[in-house]
């Protein structure tokens, strides 16, 4: 299988498209025929990264790389960034908004899940300056 | 058991009746990552909530069926979203664990 790069851009304006980037890879990731648990794996992945996209940066852009080796899945915005990254990863942690919370939002689940669910998980991040998320999923 | 079988024993009202699938489970929760990143495939979710984006979780979860609890209404855009989705989509006045209580029964 040759190297496949999908590419979305994460709508920040509403929350009755979010999601939509994660809806999409999914169903690329099973035509392609990727075992049912990878695409889970992905989804989650891809899922927590779009909802911090938009729920703490106005939108993002996301990029899937699939190799027959692995799942690349890259999610960049340009927002304020994570101030305290160590935190953040811990659950329960959340600076969602109570609007966002109302949705059933800021459970403070989304780094856990997002390092639960890959295999390597790598962040950039610095203040203004925006978040740049790095998942790999083995294959 | 199939979600159209399991709405039948558990007596909901169908909302959207989604594509068919099998239900091995049982997950009630309303915060959204939380029940993402750990209900179970094919599950029956429970919920109050009632927003579009049980639809995009339920997607991401690999749900068979979505069933809201308490008589919550769906959301417009929800019930639009389901059915593009083909998520099977329910609601029931029982509350969360009345409703887990005979998903139980009806899976033993």
């Amino acid at each position: 299988m040759p190297e496949v790069r999908l590419s979305y851009d994460i709508d920040g304006d509403d929350f009755s498209s979010a999601g939509e980037a994660s809806v999409a890879m999914k169903k690329a990731l099973r035509q392609m025929g990727i075992e049912p648990e990878t695409i889970r794996r992905c989804s989650v992945c891809m899922y927590e990264g779009e909802m911090n996209a938009v729920i703490h940066a106005g939108g993002g852009r996301a990029e899937v790389l699939v190799s027959p080796e692995r799942i690349k899945i890259t999610i960049e915005d340009d927002g304020p960034g994570i101030a305290d990254v160590e935190a953040a990863m811990r659950e329960g942690y959340s600076t969602a908004p109570p609007r966002v919370r109302e949705l059933g939002f800021g459970a403070g689940m989304g780094l856990p899940n997002m390092k639960r669910c890959s295999d390597e998980l790598d962040i950039e991040t610095a203040a203004g300056r925006g978040t740049k998320i790095t998942m790999i999923v083995r294959l | 058991m199939t979600n159209a079988e399991a709405a039948r024993r558990l007596g909901l009202d169908c909302l959207c009746p989604g594509e068919e699938r099998e239900v091995s489970g049982g997950y009630a929760g309303d915060l959204l990552s939380w029940v993402m990143g750990r209900a179970g495939r094919d599950c029956a979710w429970i919920t109050i909530m009632s927003n579009v984006n049980v639809a995009a979780v339920a997607v991401m979860a690999e749900a068979s069926m979505v069933i809201l609890a308490e008589g919550v209404k769906p959301d417009p855009e929800l019930l639009r979203r389901a059915e593009l989705e083909g998520i099977a989509l329910y609601s029931s006045p029982l509350n969360a664990y009345e409703l887990s209580w005979r998903l139980h029964e009806a899976l033993l």
